[in-house]
């Protein structure tokens, strides 16, 4: 979140100007100060379009081959770069495929506004060709949304609409405007949005709640940090870092979180949550003082709540009022923005060693080592396993590419052995699980940090998904990396069926076509590995391609992910086999 | 065992928009909860409407839902309360026809013990209005089923708390809170 200039009020165009309506939408967004868009076009957001043409110099629009597209595209230029993603798109189908990205966003607390055309305001209601309540569809996840149906609101609505997607928790707001609005001329000027009445973005700091957890935290002998993405969100990395080395504090990290301390730091105990890693699960029903940062105990990571952290004071830094007790009962809530919590109670922490319980998590992690990854990273068996490419990326990447994964065992493999020395860098579907995301959103990642090595790693399954946004690879020439790590199955339910389901897979076999060939249609550099020696040269010339390339994989058809915690078990009872 | 349940009245304020009361159902909606009445109106402040909704559910229950009210951009405040801790009634109009009113002592009756008021009469039906709780409405009802009701219909419940619900002070402090929470970052961080 970035600290809201409350005092003054900028005005951006202070000069009226008799512009339509839809000159006005691309004014306010380069006001906003965005550079680039995706959407599709389409009957009802004609007007729009029409402006974005003629100020093409200024504002990007970037054609997806798909609304949902657009949104993930949004989402990957929102999460690497901590600005407003924006997408857009037609009335009726172009809005109502916007949904998942959308709900994506909000789960995910991803700031998006999305823009759509709607039918004029005189058919409102009457089931005229395209016409959908969008605004009905999308009030359940969305942070906020209205439709426009006077030109004159635009500038404060979209204002409006920036300030809520960015400020406090972020997240998805959904702009409709009728076509007659678009149309309609009005007089122009743009003041930038500053607060709303009834809206908090961030409450104010507790200071006794601070130093009450201060003493808690100094008070420990085992103490454990799950972060999560409030830490990237707030911008609370280096604040995160003081904290864990000042008071020796091992923390682990929620999939969200991944990225925000580097892997290789020796106080980053890893992963939480089903497929995390073993110590900090298995840990966080050992530990005396939970300290929860930015993170909202998803049931992935919680495991069953009733065998959760149960012996552990639990302190919640929280930005969102609603996340407090709503699954794991809070002993000391700071609400507030991370950072600045987290910078108001370093001080009063007392340096620290912890080095009996630290090592507790070296013993865990060894166990974890011996009984899976070594096996993944370096196996045995002739198959290659998705690990091993995901260690190959390593190291070229050195840990400094941004990866974007799908959903699904690839997902889990790649948060697990990616290795990051930057925040912002781990850019995945985490609280919807939305397969299809990481294609799209490896584009608006790559556009929005175009200096960064951004390699997308997705499934089988998923890249069918949304595959055809391989056209606005070409298109754009957006040099992305591809991955596909290809199994021949819906892996993940595939696991769940052979470990809860007695093998039986029904409909997990994919048969897949030629997905080389795919990509060459698309005049995409690509190239298909099947055995290990291949590996470590494919993996070379696509990281060294200055051009966007696509890797497929084939690995192992029937492996599984591990460790795991099943669904309704305890975090301490996590599987290694 | 079975998580005890109450009978609660949610008191939101929120500014005057378009769409809030489908953001709050939904909240209601997703989690299986049934709203058994709803109202909204004006507040005593201006620009500031007030919904009453009546709910059956555990309190656990409710602190969530308040929390995910609130979330709401044009949520000023949200509120529960049991019962007791609240002033409320409901209104209702039952339809009869004249004739009854005449032959039947008992109509009468009833309309004289219940404090209801005839709003208007006619040739063919007259028009009985209560207004109360919830259990007095519902007696007027079983005592007058007996004779013919052409029509009937019954208001959500609107409800006003004991305990004060500052919203003035609120809002007031809302618009404070911001400039103060600047200056506490500053002086922390920056």
């Amino acid at each position: 979140m970035e600290v809201q200039t409350l005092k003054e009020e900028k005005v951006i165009f202070q000069k009226i100007e008799r512009l339509t309506g839809g000159e006005a939408i691309v004014k306010c967004l380069l006001a906003e100060g965005v550079d680039v868009l995706y959407g599709y076009p389409g009957g009802a957001i004609m007007p729009i379009y029409d402006e974005l043409y003629k100020y093409q110099d200024k504002i990007h629009h970037v054609l997806t081959r798909h609304e949902q597209g657009a949104t993930h595209a949004a989402q990957g230029y929102a999460r690497i770069s901590g600005k407003v993603g924006v997408a857009m798109a037609t009335s009726g189908p172009g809005a109502t495929n916007l949904v998942t990205g959308i709900a994506d966003a909000q789960i995910d607390s991803t700031p998006l506004v999305c823009i759509t055309g709607q039918v004029a305001s005189h058919l409102l209601g009457s089931d005229a060709f395209q016409e959908t309540d969008i605004i009905g569809i999308s009030t359940p996840v969305t942070k906020w949304n209205h439709q426009i149906t006077k030109a004159s609101e635009i500038p404060g609505i979209i204002a409006k609409a920036f300030y809520i997607a960015r400020s406090g928790r972020p997240g998805p707001v959904l702009i409709d405007i009728t076509k007659d609005a678009q149309f309609e001329e009005f007089d122009f000027e743009y003041k930038k949005c500053t607060g709303i009445r009834s809206y908090n973005p961030a409450p104010k700091i507790d200071l006794n709640a601070v130093s009450e957890a201060a003493e808690l935290i100094n008070k420990a002998k085992k103490p454990l940090i799950v972060w999560g993405q409030g830490i990237i969100l707030s911008g609370a990395e280096k604040e995160l870092k003081e904290i864990i080395e000042k008071a020796d504090i091992p923390a682990a990290w929620t999939i969200l979180g991944a990225s925000a301390i580097p892997t290789s730091h020796p106080l980053n105990v890893g992963m939480v949550g089903m497929h995390g890693n073993y110590a900090p699960n298995v840990l966080t029903n050992d530990c005396d003082v939970l300290i929860a940062i930015g993170m909202r105990f998803d049931d992935r990571v919680t495991g069953n709540l009733k065998t959760y952290a149960k012996q552990a004071k639990v302190i919640h830094f929280e930005i969102d009022p609603s996340e407090i007790d709503k699954n794991v009962k809070a002993d000391i809530a700071i609400l507030g923005d991370a950072k600045a919590s987290l910078r108001a109670i370093l001080p009063m922490l007392n340096a620290n060693s912890n080095p009996d319980w630290l090592q507790k998590f070296s013993d865990l992690y060894k166990i974890e080592y011996d009984k899976v990854i070594k096996e993944d990273l370096f196996p045995t068996k002739d198959g290659l396993t998705m690990a091993e490419v995901i260690k190959e990326i390593n190291t070229y990447s050195k840990g400094d590419a941004a990866i974007v994964s799908d959903v699904g065992q690839h997902q889990m493999v790649a948060c697990r052995y990616a290795e990051f020395n930057n925040t912002k860098s781990n850019i995945t579907s985490g609280g919807l699980g939305t397969m299809g995301f990481a294609l799209p959103a490896a584009i608006g990642a790559k556009m929005a940090a175009p200096d960064r090595d951004v390699v997308a790693i997705i499934g089988d399954g998923g890249f069918q998904m949304t595959i055809q946004e391989l056209g606005t690879i070409f298109q754009t020439k957006v040099p992305i990396k591809i991955v596909v790590l290809n199994n021949e199955f819906l892996g993940m339910v595939r696991q769940w069926q052979e470990l809860f389901f007695d093998r039986r897979y029904a409909s997990t076999v994919m048969v897949n076509p030629d997905f080389v060939a795919i990509a060459k249609g698309y005049y995409i550099k690509a190239k298909k590995v099947t055995k290990r020696e291949e590996l470590k040269e494919a993996v070379a010339e696509m990281m060294a391609s200055k051009d966007a390339y696509f890797l497929e994989v084939l690995v192992e058809k029937e492996n599984n992910v591990f460790p795991m915690i099943p669904t309704g078990a305890s975090v301490s009872d996590m599987r290694l086999s | 065992m079975e998580i005890e349940k109450h009978v609660y009245t949610v008191s939101v304020y929120t500014e005057n928009n378009i769409g809030l009361l489908n953001r709050i159902s939904a909240i209601f909606q997703r989690r299986h909860i049934n709203v058994e009445s709803i109202a909204a109106s004006e507040s005593e402040i201006e620009n500031v409407f007030r919904w009453s909704l009546v709910v059956k559910t555990s309190e656990e229950k409710i602190k969530k839902i308040i929390g995910q009210i609130e979330k709401q951009i044009e949520v000023i405040k949200a509120y529960y309360h049991l019962d007791e801790e609240t002033i409320s009634l409901e209104s209702a109009l039952f339809k009869i026809k004249s004739e009854l009113l005449f032959e039947k002592r008992e109509i009468q009756n009833s309309i004289k013990d219940s404090n209801a008021r005839i709003v208007t009469v006619n040739r063919d039906y007259f028009v009985l209005e209560k207004s109360g709780k919830r259990s007095e409405i519902d007696l007027l009802y079983r005592e007058l089923y007996p004779f013919g009701i052409l029509q009937f219909v019954r208001s959500g419940r609107i409800s006003i708390s004991k305990s004060p619900m500052p919203i003035s002070s609120i809002l007031a402090e809302l618009h404070l809170e911001k400039h103060e929470q600047l200056e506490t970052l500053s002086e922390i961080a920056f």
